[in-house]
């Protein structure tokens, strides 16, 4: 067997500087390209945690009357006694934790100015709203609080509100006229996602009824799972005679849209990247076989076949590629890693609440698309260089024996 | 036995519109065992009938029969199998693959024809002592002189056993001295082992081993004689 990695060797090193430059075009470019798939994977993952955890879970139950973009309250649109029902919910087996939750739609005021909010009141014992615990100041409700209120950090900047300060909160009641009251702001929360904390406001959920006139009813009950795989599992377990059940498949199908479209930008921006890439690669080749026109008119002479003079290109271009493919991934998952952990800040990019990010994207590669990033790369450059090597096989001897001279 | 027959062969080179007729119904028959010389005047198509025997090229039209093998028809492929084991070449320019040392270049051949590493080392070796080479087993062609890499090549086109050994202006790029011993040394394995030997060349160091002379004169055989070369 001829060795025709030896060759390959050889022949690249003939080269060294030109061998070198189009190995590092690849790898330039494999490492572009890791870190874009890490970028994009950091930024779906955050956004469905994000919007799983603050805004939809993993399933809700609400009356099957309820129109989610209304925010009303009127008690058609409610479910009763959901304290009862959260907790049948709850003794489901794959069922983590399960909640009431009641919105209204509302206006804030403070010195002049007025802001419109979400209101939700929440049962402020339940882990299902530990996302909202974490504090830039003050203290999280109590269940019992009568005059307490929970804001967001950015709404906090915006009107200039402090611990201890007091609004003038509007609220649309149940039977569609409008009540208010004076609310101390009792602590101001972040979830590190601006779209989200600067529109939504926190109240007990006794207040929060008693305030709209809700009774004791909710808007739904939001559920998180063990594992949120088995949602549409458990979604046939709850009783649905008068409920609507949604897993957060349903719930998001916005995102999972953006998530199958950012997939099919990145596949775009790889074959665009690739393509460049080898081109490079390629030329080089070119190059190359041109440079030994009269050396494979001599191995032609002396017998080898055309296949084998591919399998001898092929297998410089194999090294080039292993090469460029190699560093070039160290280098991808280098930045992947760096980025994953320290985060890339893009601030409040102002994206409605179908769709939550969180203000700093942290990079997240998956093997699994890094190994398809490099079978592609190594594939890719394989298929690509059969052109020069083809033309090399091609060459007639005699001509190729003349050239030179 | 016949190694090489061609029949009323003409080659006519096209570039754009002009065409030129480098061989003009030549017929040569080559006997086994010869150690023939092409001769003539520049152009005359020396090189030409050298690439037609060789299976490098195909004519015109007209027959060429290698080792009883009618080649006209053949694919790439099969030309390239051909050569492999029945013809060895020895190029003007040395020929040799600057990345492969002299061992190695002398190895190629072999390899080609899917020889086992014993088998190679020693034909190898062989060559080396037969050519005087022992010393520069391990030396790439720009570590040689001219005379060193073209009895490498001289080696390289013997590797396989050729019946057929065609070289082409040989000692051309050659002083004196190194012109004299790869003729030497071509001469010695024509008589000892029966190889067959077809130079196309100017010089008369060359013509005077030759057995036969072949004069080519603007794509014709002027004349053809044996003679009694040393
Ligand atoms: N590839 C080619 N394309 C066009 N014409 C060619 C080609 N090769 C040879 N010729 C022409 O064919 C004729 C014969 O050329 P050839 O090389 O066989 O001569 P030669 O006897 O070997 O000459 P020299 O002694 O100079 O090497 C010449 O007129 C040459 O110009
Ligand atoms: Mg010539």
């Amino acid at each position: 067997m001829i060795n025709y990695f030896k060759l390959a060797y050889r022949n690249l090193g003939r080269h060294r500087r030109r061998s070198l430059l189009s190995g590092l075009a690849l790898a330039m470019g494999t490492a572009l390209l890791m870190f874009l798939a890490a970028f994009f994977q950091g930024e779906m993952r955050s956004a469905m945690e994000s919007t799983l955890r603050l805004n939809s879970g993993h399933i809700q139950v609400r009356d099957a009357d309820y129109d989610p973009d209304k925010l009303s309250v009127a008690w058609d649109y409610l479910i009763e006694d959901p304290e009862q029902v959260s907790a049948q919910i709850e003794a489901l087996d794959q069922v983590d934790v399960a909640t009431p939750r009641l919105f209204a739609s509302g206006i804030i005021t403070a010195q002049n100015d007025s802001v419109g909010v979400q209101i939700m009141g929440i049962d402020p014992a339940s882990r299902a709203n530990d996302p909202y615990r974490h504090l830039v100041s003050g203290e999280f409700l109590m269940a019992d609080d009568r005059e307490g209120i929970l804001i967001g950090y950015p709404l906090a900047q915006n009107l200039a509100l402090n611990v201890g300060d007091q609004i003038n909160l509007l609220v649309n009641t149940s039977d569609g006229t409008v009540d208010e009251q004076l609310f101390t702001v009792r602590g101001i929360y972040t979830t590190g996602t601006t779209a989200y904390d600067k529109g939504i406001v926190f109240l007990p959920l006794k207040k929060a009824q008693a305030f709209s006139g809700a009774g004791n009813r909710a808007s739904m009950i939001f559920v998180l799972l063990k594992d949120r795989e088995q949602a549409e599992f458990v979604a046939e377990a709850i009783p649905s005679q008068n409920f609507k059940v949604e897993t957060w498949r349903e719930l998001n199908s916005l995102l999972v849209l953006v998530n199958d479209f950012s997939n099919a930008y990145l596949t775009v921006i790889n074959l665009i990247v690739l393509g460049i890439t080898v081109t490079v690669i390629v030329n080089t080749m070119l190059m190359s076989v041109f440079e030994r026109t009269r050396e494979i008119g001599i191995l032609s002479a002396i017998g080898m076949k055309g296949r084998q003079i591919i399998a001898m290109f092929l297998a410089e271009a194999s090294l080039l590629a292993l090469g460029g493919v190699t560093v070039g991934s160290l280098a991808g998952w280098a930045l992947s890693a760096y980025f994953g952990k320290v985060g890339i800040y893009f601030g409040d990019l102002g994206l409605s609440a179908d769709m939550l990010l969180e203000d700093r994207i942290y990079t997240y590669l998956t093997l699994e698309s890094a190994i398809n990033l490099i079978v592609t790369a190594f594939v890719f450059t394989l298929i690509a260089s059969l052109y020069p090597a083809r033309m090399a096989s091609r060459m007639e001897p005699v001509e190729a024996l003349h050239s030179a001279q | 036995m016949e190694v090489a027959k061609l029949t009323d062969v003409t080659r006519i080179y096209k570039i754009g519109e002009v065409e030129t007729r480098a061989l003009n119904g030549v017929s040569l028959t080559i006997e086994s065992g010869e150690f023939t010389s092409l001769v003539g005047p520049s152009g005359s198509g020396k090189t030409t009938l050298l690439q037609l025997i060789g299976c490098l090229d195909q004519p015109t039209s007209g027959k060429v029969i290698i080792a009883g093998k009618e080649t006209t028809g053949l694919s790439r492929n099969q030309r390239a199998d051909l050569r492999k084991g029945t013809i060895g070449f020895v190029f003007q320019f040395f020929a040799l693959i600057p990345t492969l040392t002299a061992y190695e270049n002398i190895e190629m051949p072999l390899l080609l024809n899917g020889k086992t590493a014993a088998q190679r080392k020693q034909r190898v070796m062989d060559l080396l002592s037969a050519v005087g080479m022992t010393d520069r087993a391990n030396n790439r062609p720009d570590q040689l002189s001219g005379g060193q890499q073209q009895r490498v090549a001289v080696a390289r086109a013997l590797a396989t056993d050729p019946k057929l050994i065609l070289a082409d202006e040989p000692t051309a790029n050659l002083d004196t001295e190194n012109g004299e011993q790869v003729m030497e040394i071509m001469k010695k394995l024509n008589k000892e082992t029966g190889t067959t030997f077809v130079f196309a060349t100017h010089d008369p160091r060359v013509i005077k081993y030759a057995s036969r002379v072949v004069t080519l004169h603007d794509g014709l055989i002027e004349k053809d004689s044996k003679v009694n070369g040393k």
